[in-house]
């Protein structure tokens, strides 16, 4: 069941990301990658990250793809043109893409001991909940990078309102 | 009848859950709109539909065989694939959240809950996420309509939603850190020791963050006094302008079944779910099946009450102005959502 499962998001979610790359309109780019995120939430889920994966569709999907989308909308972006300008792409993009799947899949071949193995749907059938697990980690071991985080956070949200301030 | 396993009787269980689940809600979408049609006639001091059957009864049947009826118009300038597929979205989203509602006691038969499809870690998680991928129906149809009165009401809509989904989390954050779970189970569980005195409205002293989840779930959903996307006197019909036929339906559906989803959410959080007021002082009069059925029931009568003031808001309350509408959301919702995290989480810190 959870085999099936990652099978059908796991084509799912590359059918996004290439649909995503092909299509001319950006807003059919933005919806592309909804589909990839939402596809990449119920991969979380079944590896049992439920808490990820809801993050996941509430944040990216919910959130940012939905001002992506409404800046589309604003700016009434047009169809992309086809431009043969950039030879670079060519001669360094498609080496560039190949030497780093080759390079991480050289990393997760040679450390698979290291990294460990998912277990599919294996963490659902526990009675813990993966909020408890993350809170305590989050505010145990990681609290520094974690208040870190959250002022970084707080600097872009005050940079953003002084920007937005900016004629009076 | 040969032997299932296990796994056979959970699928068919489930599957005659989601069924059941579906047939009722989609019913009790019709008939919310009759009854929306009949309070604000008798607030407005006329009848509103009494011809179709008794008291106006099969007005839902004879509006629904209208839809349908209808011819589907498809204007020219459309973007076709996004025209069609985001009332699906839209409805799609507004049904789906029901799923995670617990709408009764534990109740198993053969081992599967019979009053609740999924009950997951996550339940209120999952209903928020589902609601904020609900803005895409609106975003792109009023996008993909290429009409500037859908744009501008798709666009009104979106900012609105998003900027009412920070208060509505937060204010349900009292609520949890009250029950230490997201399980809507748990949740419930956690007001039901006494009745009335224990829900979380009056025995969690969370009023406050009910009446900012009230507010922010009026603007979730679209509905009077917030309905600036669909403002019909600036902007002909907001951002389903362009729609006929089942496509309108559709919307209209989704409109309603929001309207569902949210009070189903305001009574499991706040008015102790499918318990009943009077706590445990009759669980042991009457007979099993009793036992079965009252806390449906009370569930049922929460939710309808929800309804009755969603109905009474909007024939009351005038539209707010756009401006309005954002101080009121940032300036005013926010802030008092965070003071109410910090105050309960200071009591929590102190009793416990």
């Amino acid at each position: 069941m959870a085999l099936a499962l990652f099978i059908i998001f796991g084509v799912l979610c590359v059918a996004g990301a290439l649909n995503l790359l092909f299509q001319r309109h950006p807003i059919n780019s933005a919806l592309s990658l909804v589909v990839v995120m939402m596809a990449l939430a119920v991969i979380y889920w079944t590896l049992g990250a439920e808490f990820l994966a809801a993050a996941q569709v509430i944040v990216y999907s919910g959130a940012i793809m939905v001002l992506f989308t409404f800046v589309i909308m604003l700016l009434n972006a047009g169809e992309e043109e086809r431009t043969t300008g950039s030879k670079a792409a060519y001669f360094v993009g498609i080496p560039g893409v190949a030497g780093i799947i080759a390079l991480l899949t050289y990393i997760f071949l040679h450390e698979k001991a290291a990294l460990g193995y998912a277990r599919l749907g294996g963490s659902l059938d526990t009675a813990t909940s993966n909020i408890s697990e993350i809170s305590r980690v989050l505010f145990t071991d990681l609290l520094l990078p974690f208040e870190v985080t959250s002022i970084l956070i707080l600097v872009a949200i005050l940079g953003a309102v002084v920007l937005a301030r900016r004629e009076q | 009848m040969p032997q299932l396993s296990d796994f056979h009787l959970f699928l068919v269980i489930t599957l005659l859950k989601i069924v059941v689940v579906l047939v009722i809600t989609l019913t009790a979408v019709a008939y919310t709109v009759l009854l929306e049609r009949k309070v604000i006639g008798r607030i407005q001091n006329r009848w509103g539909p009494s011809r179709v059957g008794p008291f106006g009864l099969l007005q839902p049947l004879a509006d629904g065989i209208k839809l349908f009826l209808k011819e589907d118009l498809m204007p020219l300038a459309v973007e076709r694939p996004l025209f069609v597929i985001s009332p699906m979205i839209a409805l799609a989203c507004a049904l789906v959240s029901i799923a995670v509602v617990p709408f009764g006691a534990v109740h198993t038969v053969h081992g599967v809950d019979i009053f609740q499809i999924a009950d997951i870690n996550i339940g209120l998680l999952v209903i928020l996420g589902i609601t904020s991928i609900g803005v895409y129906g609106i975003a792109l149809s009023g996008w993909s309509s290429n009409n500037k009165y859908s744009l501008l009401g798709s666009l009104r809509a979106s900012a609105q939603v998003i900027s009412y989904e920070l208060a509505l989390g937060l204010s349900l954050v009292g609520v949890v850190l009250r029950a230490g779970s997201l399980r809507l189970r748990d949740i419930v569980d956690s007001q039901s020791a006494h009745g009335l005195l224990s829900w979380n409205i009056i025995g969690g002293l969370q009023i406050v963050g009910f009446f900012i989840y009230l507010m922010a779930a009026y603007a979730e959903t679209n509905r009077a006094p917030f309905d600036l996307p669909e403002a019909e006197s600036e902007l002909v019909a907001g951002y389903h302008t362009e729609y006929s036929s089942m496509k309108f339906a559709m919307f209209f559906m989704a409109e309603y079944a929001n309207m569902i989803t949210v009070s189903c959410v305001a009574t499991l959080l706040f008015f102790g779910g499918a318990t009943s007021p009077f706590g445990h002082m009759f669980d042991a009069t009457g007979p099993a099946w009793l036992s079965m059925v009252m806390p449906v029931f009370w569930f049922v009568f929460k939710v309808f009450c929800f309804l009755f003031l969603y109905i009474w808001v909007r024939s009351t309350l005038p539209r707010f102005r756009y401006d309005q509408l954002m101080a009121f959301g940032w300036k005013f919702l926010l802030p008092l959502a965070m003071l109410n995290i910090i105050a309960t989480s200071l009591a929590l810190a102190y009793h416990g």
